[in-house]
C-alpha cells in the first residue's frame, strides 16, 4: 500500500504529519520483504535499579540499522518502562489516527505479592520487544523523531528531550478543548466506512475477549490434568514391585505416563509462548483501535463545528472558511492515514492468527504423535 | 481337567428392569432386577437353535449366592460381585444407582460373575448355583435350608485367630501381605485414573467453547471468515469425541476393580486358613496341659506352680479313689484330643493343599487378565491420539486458510 498524493498534500498542510521526504518514498511493508528491513531491534536483559525512593527494572534496547539518518549502526541504551510509555503518548500525539501498537500493562489483574517476579518480567520484556518491532515494520511510524530518540539517547539526553515540548497540561487542554467544541464528536457526519469500522472492532473486542479467556482457560485446564499426570504414573511402577509376572507390563505403562507428561508441558509451553501472548496482544490492540476512532471522530468533530459556526456566524467568514480548510484536510488525511493502516493491521492480525492458531494446531499434532508413539 | 459348566451352557445377563415391590418390613421400594438366560451349547453345534431358559434375579439374589459359595468352598477364591454401590466416581459419573449407565455397567459385571462362577473347575458342579441359574421359585429356601449361615465363622474368632496364630504357613502370610498391596495400589490407581479423566474432560469440553466464538468471529471476518468457521467445526467435534474415549475408559476400570475386589477375596482365604491353624493350636495345646495334669494326677508331683496344688497341699489330697475317677475321664478326653488332633491335622493340609492350587490358578487367570486389560488401555490411549491427530489434522489445514 503507497501512501500516494493524499498524503503528500497532509504533509504540506497539517503539522500532525511528520515531515520526512524520505517516509514518502519507502512507503514499503516492511514485513512483506524482509531483505529491505534496515532497522533490527532486541529488548532484553533486564536489570533492577534500587534508589532511595524506589526500585525500578531497566531493559536494554539494542538497535542495529543502515539507515542514513542514524549516525552510528548500532545503539545500545536502556529504557525503563516510564520511557515506552512515553514513547506511545508520544507517538498517539503525532498520529492520532495511525494504530499505534499495546504496550504490556501497567499491572497485572491479579493482585501480585511481588510486584516484579521472574515470570511477569519475562512476559513484559517479551511485550516490549514485540512493540518496539511493530513499531519499526509501521510505514510511517517507523520514521518518527521520537522514535529515533529514544533508541539512540542515552539516559540524560532522553530526559532533558521529553521535557521539551507542550507538556501534559497544555496537551490535556487541547483534548478538553476538542471534546467541549464538538457534543458527539464527529458522529453524524462520521462516513460510513467508519460505522462499519466501529461495529467491526465493537465486535471484536467482544470476541476476543472471549477468546482471552477461553485460551487461558485451556491452559489452566492443561495444567491440572499435567498435575494429576504427574502421579498417575508412579503408581504404575509401585504395583509392579509387587508383580512378577505382569511387573514389565506396569513399568512400561508407568513410562508411558511419564512421557505424555512430558508431552502435555511442551504443549503448555506452546501455548503460553505463542498462542497466549498473542491473543493478549489483540486484546490490547481492539481497546487501542476503539481509541482510535474516537480520536479520527473528534477530529471530524472539530470540522463539523466550525462548520456550523461557518453558517451561523458571517461575519468572520473568511478566517473561518480558512479554518475550515485546514480543518477538512485533516480530517481527510486522518481518515486515509486510518483507512490505510487498518488494511495493515487487518492483513498483520490475520497473518498473526492464522499462525498463532495453527502453531497450537501443529503443537497438538505435535503432542498426540508423541504420545501415540510411545 | 473337569468339564466346566460353562462348556456346557451359554450364560447371559442380557436385560436389567427396574422394578417396584414390597420389602421386608412392608414398605415400598424400587429395585433393579436382571434378566440370566441360559442356553444349552451342545445342540448349537449341530445348528439348531435350542431353548432359552430365563428367570429374573435381584442384586441381593447374587449376595446371597456368593455368601453361599464363601462359606461352603472356603478354600477357593470365590469370584467377586461388582460394586454395590459407585465407586471412584469423577464428575460426569453419577454416583445414583438408579442411573442407566451405572446400571448397564452393573449387568455386564454380574454377567462376569456368573461365568466366572461357571468356569471355575470347583464351583460349576455346586448344587446351588445351578438352581440360581435355573429355577426361579424357592431357591432363596433351598439355599438357606443348606443351613451354611451356621456354618459360617464368625468376624470375631477370625479376627482373634488372626492376631494369636503362632505358625501360620508362611506362603499364606505373603499372601495376604501382597492382597492388602495388590488392594491398596489398585484403590489409589483407580481414584487417581478418575481424577486425570475429569481433568482430560475439562480440556476437551473447553475446546468446544472456541467453536462457539469461531462461529460468531466469523461473520464480522471476510477473508478469515470460512477458515474460521471450519476451524470451529472440527473444535466441536474435539469436544465431543471425549465422551466416547471416557466411556472405553470404564470398563478399563471396571476390570481392575474386579481385581480389587479379588483381593479381598484373596484375604477371605488367608483368614480361613488362621482359623484352622489357631484351632489346631488351641486344640494341641489344650492335649499337651490335659496330659500334663494327668501326668501330675498320676504321679503326685507338681511340676509347675498350679492353684490345685497349692489348694490341695493346704486343704488336703484328695481320696485315692476320687484321684482314679479324674484320671480316667482326663485320659478319655486325652484320647478324644488326640483323634481330634489328627483330624484337624489331616483337615488343615488338606485345606492348604487344596486352597493353594485354586491360588496358583488364581494366579495365573489374574496375570493373564491384567496384562490384557493393560494391552487393551494401551490400545485405548492410541486410538485416542489417533482421533487427536486427525482433528488437529483438520483444524490446521483450516487456520492455515485463514
Amino acid at each position: 500500500y503507497l501512501q500516494d498524493a493524499s498524503l503528500a498534500e497532509a504533509n504540506s498542510f497539517s503539522p500532525s504529519m511528520p515531515t520526512s521526504p524520505s517516509s514518502m518514498i519507502n512507503q514499503y511493508k516492511f514485513e512483506d520483504e524482509p531483505e529491505l528491513k534496515d532497522l533490527f531491534i532486541t529488548v532484553d536483559d533486564p536489570e533492577s535499579h534500587i534508589t532511595a525512593i524506589e526500585t525500578f527494572i531497566t531493559y536494554r534496547v539494542v538497535t542495529k540499522t543502515s539507515r542514513s539518518e542514524f549516525d552510528s549502526s548500532e545503539y545500545e541504551v536502556r529504557r525503563r518502562y516510564q520511557d515506552f510509555l512515553w514513547l506511545k503518548s508520544k507517538l498517539e500525539e503525532a498520529h492520532p489516527t495511525l494504530i499505534i501498537p499495546p504496550l504490556p500493562e501497567k499491572f497485572i489483574m491479579k493482585g501480585m505479592v511481588e510486584r516484579f517476579n521472574d515470570e511477569f518480567i519475562e512476559t513484559r520484556r517479551k511485550a516490549l520487544h514485540k512493540f518496539l518491532n511493530r513499531i519499526a515494520d509501521h510505514p510511517t511510524l517507523t520514521f518518527n523523531e521520537d522514535f529515533k530518540i529514544f533508541l539512540t539517547a542515552q539516559a540524560w539526553e532522553l530526559s532533558s528531550h521529553k521535557k521539551q515540548g507542550p507538556g501534559l497540561l497544555s496537551r490535556m487542554g487541547q483534548t478538553v478543548r476538542a471534546v467541549a467544541s464538538s457534543v458527539r464528536g464527529g458522529v453524524k457526519n462520521r462516513p460510513e466506512m467508519f460505522t462499519e469500522m466501529n461495529d467491526y472492532v465493537e465486535t471484536f473486542s467482544q470476541k476476543i475477549n472471549v477468546l482471552d479467556k477461553i485460551a487461558h482457560r485451556i491452559y489452566k485446564e492443561e495444567r491440572e490434568y499435567f498435575n494429576e499426570m504427574k502421579e498417575y504414573g508412579p503408581i504404575h511402577t509401585l504395583w509392579s514391585a509387587s508383580e512378577e509376572d505382569i511387573a514389565d507390563s506396569l513399568k512400561g505403562v508407568a513410562s508411558c505416563i511419564d512421557k505424555c507428561c512430558k508431552a502435555t508441558e511442551k504443549r503448555m509451553t506452546g501455548l503460553s509462548e505463542n498462542l497466549l501472548p498473542i491473543i493478549h496482544e489483540y486484546v490490547l490492540y481492539s481497546e487501542i483501535l476503539m481509541g482510535v476512532l474516537k480520536r479520527r471522530d473528534l477530529i471530524q468533530g472539530e470540522l463539523d463545528s466550525k462548520v456550523d459556526a461557518l453558517a451561523s456566524r458571517r461575519a468572520e467568514k473568511d478566517a473561518i472558511t480558512e479554518e475550515i480548510g485546514k480543518l477538512e484536510d485533516k480530517v481527510e488525511c486522518a481518515n486515509n492515514a486510518l483507512k490505510a493502516d487498518w488494511e495493515r493491521w487487518k492483513q498483520n492480525m490475520q497473518y498473526d492468527m492464522r499462525s498463532a492458531f495453527t502453531n497450537v494446531a501443529e503443537n497438538n499434532l505435535h503432542y498426540y504423535e508423541e504420545v501415540k508413539c510411545t | 481337567m473337569e468339564d466346566c459348566l460353562s462348556r456346557k451352557i451359554e450364560i447371559t445377563v442380557s436385560e436389567a428392569e427396574k422394578r417396584t415391590g414390597r420389602n421386608a418390613m412392608n414398605m415400598q421400594e424400587t429395585y433393579t432386577a436382571y434378566l440370566i438366560e441360559t442356553r444349552a451349547v451342545e445342540s448349537q453345534n449341530e445348528g439348531q437353535c435350542s431353548p432359552v431358559d430365563s428367570l429374573w434375579r435381584r442384586y441381593s439374589e447374587f449376595e446371597l449366592l456368593r455368601n453361599y459359595l464363601l462359606v461352603t468352598f472356603p478354600h477357593i477364591v470365590v469370584p467377586p460381585l461388582p460394586e454395590k454401590r459407585a465407586d471412584f466416581v469423577w464428575h460426569k459419573l453419577s454416583a445414583d444407582n438408579m442411573d442407566p449407565d451405572f446400571v448397564e455397567r452393573r449387568r455386564i459385571g454380574l454377567e462376569n460373575f456368573l461365568l466366572r462362577v461357571a468356569s471355575h473347575p470347583v464351583l460349576c458342579q455346586d448344587n446351588i448355583f445351578y438352581s440360581f441359574l435355573t429355577q426361579e421359585g424357592g431357591w432363596k429356601e433351598m439355599v438357606n435350608e443348606t443351613g451354611f449361615q451356621l456354618k459360617a465363622d464368625s468376624r470375631l474368632k477370625a479376627l482373634n485367630a488372626t492376631f494369636r496364630v503362632k505358625n501360620p504357613d508362611k506362603r499364606f502370610t505373603e499372601l495376604k501381605h501382597y492382597s492388602d498391596e495388590l488392594q491398596s495400589v489398585i484403590s489409589h490407581l483407580l481414584r487417581v485414573r478418575a481424577r486425570v479423566a475429569d481433568r482430560l474432560y475439562g480440556v476437551y469440553k473447553v475446546h468446544g467453547n472456541y467453536g462457539r466464538v469461531f462461529s460468531e468471529w466469523s461473520a464480522i471476518e471476510k477473508e478469515m471468515g470460512d477458515g474460521l468457521q471450519s476451524a470451529g467445526h472440527h473444535m466441536d467435534v474435539y469436544a465431543a469425541s471425549i465422551d466416547d474415549i471416557l466411556e472405553e475408559e470404564e470398563h478399563y476400570a471396571d476390570q481392575l476393580k474386579e481385581y480389587l475386589f479379588y483381593a479381598e477375596a484373596l484375604r477371605a482365604v488367608c483368614r480361613k486358613h488362621e482359623l484352622m491353624q489357631y484351632d489346631l493350636e488351641m486344640a494341641a495345646q489344650d492335649l499337651t496341659s490335659k496330659k500334663q495334669q494327668c501326668e501330675e494326677l498320676a504321679t503326685g508331683t507338681v511340676r509347675t506352680f498350679s492353684l490345685k496344688g497349692m489348694t490341695s497341699k493346704l486343704f488336703g489330697q484328695e481320696t485315692p479313689e476320687q484321684r482314679e475317677a479324674k484320671i480316667k475321664v482326663l485320659e478319655e478326653q486325652i484320647q478324644e484330643g488326640e483323634e481330634q488332633l489328627k483330624s484337624k491335622n489331616l483337615e488343615g493340609r488338606d485345606f492348604v493343599q487344596s486352597a493353594w492350587a485354586d491360588i496358583e490358578r488364581f494366579k495365573e487367570q489374574k496375570n493373564h487378565d491384567l496384562k490384557e486389560a493393560l494391552i487393551s488401555y494401551a490400545v485405548m490411549q492410541i486410538s485416542m491420539c489417533k482421533k487427536g491427530i486427525q482433528v488437529w489434522t483438520n483444524a490446521k489445514e483450516c487456520f492455515s486458510k485463514m
